[in-house]
């Protein structure tokens, strides 16, 4: 089962390397990774997607616990929430298929952000489902590079005070 | 006042109470180490880094205070990473402090630069590069909590050659301030209500007592508490000494090479009072068997070895000391008849003990003279291998602190520089070293060093010209084909000895085992070894299979 983390961290250098190890060292895949700063300068978000049953995550959020620079992990997989990733897609299109694709763009609300003869690129945002569905339908046009964030996520209304 | 960064961190060293550091110089730490010179700090030149991280590691494990080793840059911090990984394992409290290059070289591949932080960020408790003079002492006050408080273990401060020499004002830290570092003392009162209905309900209890006991100093605690519900301890091999080991209750530390009664015992037990222990491989042996129809209750400082290799009925999360005072008041005393029986029954069975033979000196034997010649008082540090288990099966320890082993990581060169640690922290209490001959050669070079410091530390080398436990293990289980494990060529450790200006004595003869321990006892002036020349393929039994069940074991 897919677990999404939160892991508020000091933000200092070398940060990110102390997690990233401990999940290697550990054999535990990290699926997907974002890191940036919060709203406080000192104390950034590490949001990362990891497969494992209820042990397996127990005993990861202990480890990261022992991480001195490590402040709070919450695991959003059973909370309600805000969840984004973004993809810049880089697809075949001439003037044939051009009209199409600004279709799909619109219907997924995505945004073409730059136009060539041979290709454009677009940007979109949403869950990983949205993402994966709009990909799906870019692909026939054949996708010539594509890039895609980590998930970030949020939960909704009020804040998350468990554990 | 104004002073050199270097000098402030001498200056707060001796203000935390800092009374020996172990340390080799280099250039990246030669500011340092100017300012080691004046100071009331003793230093002890040790002869390879490696050395100077087990004597750190040895000298906390004794004395229950901090331990501190000094290396340079590159080279000389790298050599430190063996005693760290060493002492990570084992839960000991080191502070590492290393010279790293100009920050101005850093991160170039500089002369003597080597990413000393993040070679070490899996065997630390925690580390730092210090690129600010201004945080020097602050990051120094942390790391000291930080490898002291809680589940210890070693912290290193990496700091680079010009940050040394930069001025600052000294203040010493007075508060530490980790958001991101608050262990859990007080074990939960609905946890300690539920740990003790088992133990009410239980029939056949054992009380599992491990090295967290010893850190945390609860040997007392745990010997009241094992009295009032009356339940055998065994130990794991870090555990050791948690009780004394003529107490009655004492029933052996369990393992692939425990007692056989201590592995019945915590085998057939239906509740597995688990205290500072984490359940390693070599303790319980295939963990699908291991004591399958006991309810665990797990009580650790450290949330994340509850629950890492069992699943507890009752996890407890706490400071082991505090929750066993907190467990004597609430339990109601306890008999368990039928159990000791049981128990008696095994002791009487299957009770430590080998083959005699006639005109060879066992190994067996020469730890039990020393056992008896000792009166069970002296520290035992070992070396790896079949002289650890000897030591361990063959030597009744006391007190908590008495028995140094690298359980954890099993590193063979452990023993002497841990020795000499040892000694200087206690130097009224006899230190032996428990070598065998492969491991002694592994840090020989600390024989200057303790020689330097006068240290009449005993090594006893059970010298049986190989590799003993890798050669067991090939004989049991690959058919005899000894690869690699014999050794055609050793130096004459006695004369090695005397190069050395330690004493030196050789012993082929059963009838001068005794004498022979009782002059190196004598020698007060100087280390000691004797080379005590044992049996060849003698064997460490009881044995459990790598990967077997405990109660599973090859007695002999
Ligand atoms: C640094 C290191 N290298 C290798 C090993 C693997 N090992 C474990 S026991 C052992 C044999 C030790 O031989 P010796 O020191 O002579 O002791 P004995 O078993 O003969 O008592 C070896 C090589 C180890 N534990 N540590």
């Amino acid at each position: 089962m897919k677990h999404t983390l939160s892991i508020l961290v000091e933000n200092k250098p070398g940060v990110l390397a102390r997690v990233a190890g401990l999940f290697s060292r550990r054999g535990y895949n990290i699926e997907s990774l974002a890191v940036n700063t919060t709203e406080s300068p000192n104390i950034s978000r590490i949001t990362l997607v990891v497969d494992g049953d209820e042990k397996v995550l127990e005993q990861i959020t202990k480890q990261l616990y022992k991480l001195i620079v490590v402040l709070k992990v919450n695991d959003y997989t059973d909370t309600p929430v805000v969840e984004r990733e973004l993809a810049l897609i880089r697809v075949n299109s001439d003037s044939n298929t051009r009209r199409a694709i600004i279709d799909l763009v619109e219907i997924f609300r995505a945004s073409i952000v730059d136009v060539s003869e041979k290709d454009l690129v677009i940007e979109v945002t949403g869950d990983s489902e949205k993402i994966d569905a709009f990909i799906k339908n870019l692909e026939p046009y054949g996708i010539k590079e594509m890039v895609r964030t980590g998930k970030i996520v949020m939960a909704r209304g009020m804040r998350l005070n468990n554990k | 006042m104004e002073m050199t960064v270097a000098q402030a961190i001498v200056r707060f060293l001796e203000e935390e109470g800092v009374k020996i550091v172990f340390g080799y110089p280099g250039g990246a730490v030669i500011t340092f180490y100017d300012a080691l010179y004046n100071s009331s700090i003793k230093h002890v030149l040790v002869r390879h880094e490696q050395g100077a991280a087990h004597a750190a590691d040895g000298y906390a494990r004794a004395s229950g205070k901090l331990g501190v080793c000094i290396a340079t840059s590159g080279p000389g911090a790298t050599n430190l990473v063996t005693g760290l990984a060493t002492a990570f394992m084992d839960s000991s409290p080191v502070l590492a402090i290393t010279g790293q290059v100009r920050t101005s070289a850093l991160g170039k591949d500089s002369f003597q630069e080597a990413d000393t932080t993040g070679i070490t960020m899996p065997i630390t408790k925690h580390n730092y590069l210090v690129k600010n003079p201004e945080e020097v002492l602050r990051v120094f006050k942390e790391a000291i909590f930080i490898a002291t408080t809680g589940r210890k273990g070693p912290v290193l401060i990496d700091i680079p050659a010009d940050i040394f020499a930069a001025k600052i004002n000294y203040q010493y830290p007075k508060d530490v301030n980790l958001p991101g570092f608050k262990p859990t003392f007080e074990p939960h009162p609905l946890q300690i209500k539920k740990a003790v209905n088992l133990i009410k309900e239980s029939k056949r209890p054992v009380i599992f007592a491990g090295g967290g006991i010893i850190a945390s100093e609860a040997s007392e605690e745990l010997i009241k508490f094992a009295e009032k519900i009356n339940a055998p301890v065994v130990t794991s091999l870090m555990g050791k000494g948690a009780i004394p080991e003529d107490h009655p209750l004492y029933c052996g530390f369990i393992g692939m090479h425990g007692a056989a009664y201590a592995n019945f015992t915590i085998n057939k037990s239906d509740l597995i009072i688990a205290i500072g222990v984490r359940f390693s491989d070599r303790s319980t042996g295939k963990i699908d068997t291991f004591a399958p129809e006991a309810k665990i209750i797990h009580i650790d400082i450290d949330p994340a070895e509850i629950g890492e290799n069992t699943t507890p009925d009752v996890p407890i999360v706490g400071d082991a000391k505090i929750t066993l005072q907190r467990l004597y008041n609430e339990v109601d005393p306890k008999e368990n008849p039928e159990w000791w029986k049981q128990i008696n029954e095994w002791k009487e069975k299957y009770p430590l003990r080998y083959r005699r033979k006639e005109n060879v000196i066992q190994p067996q034997y020469v730890i039990e003279k020393i056992y008896e010649i000792t009166k069970g008082e002296a520290i035992i540090v070992t070396e790896v291998g079949q002289n650890q288990m000897w030591a361990a099966q063959y030597y009744k320890v006391k007190k908590p602190r008495q028995f140094i082993t690298s359980g954890g990581l099993g590193t063979m060169g452990f023993g002497l520089p841990a020795a000499i640690g040892a000694k200087l922290a206690r130097p009224n209490d006899i230190v032996i070293d428990i070598a065998g001959d492969g491991s002694i050669q592994m840090n020989i070079q600390e024989l200057a060093t303790a020689v330097t410091e006068k240290l009449p530390i005993k090594i006893f080398i059970l010298n049986n010209s190989c590799l003993g436990m890798v050669r067991q293990w090939q004989e049991l289980f690959y058919n005899k084909r000894y690869a690699c494990t014999l050794f055609d060529f050793h130096p004459d450790f006695v004369k090695l000895a005397e190069a050395y200006s330690a004493y030196g004595r050789r012993v082929e003869k059963v009838e001068e085992v005794e004498s022979a321990i009782e002059w190196a006892l004598e020698k007060n002036d100087a280390p000691v070894i004797i080379d005590f020349m044992v049996e060849r393929e003698e064997n460490v039994f009881p044995m459990v299979p790598a990967g077997g069940s405990i109660d599973k074991m090859m007695i002999d």
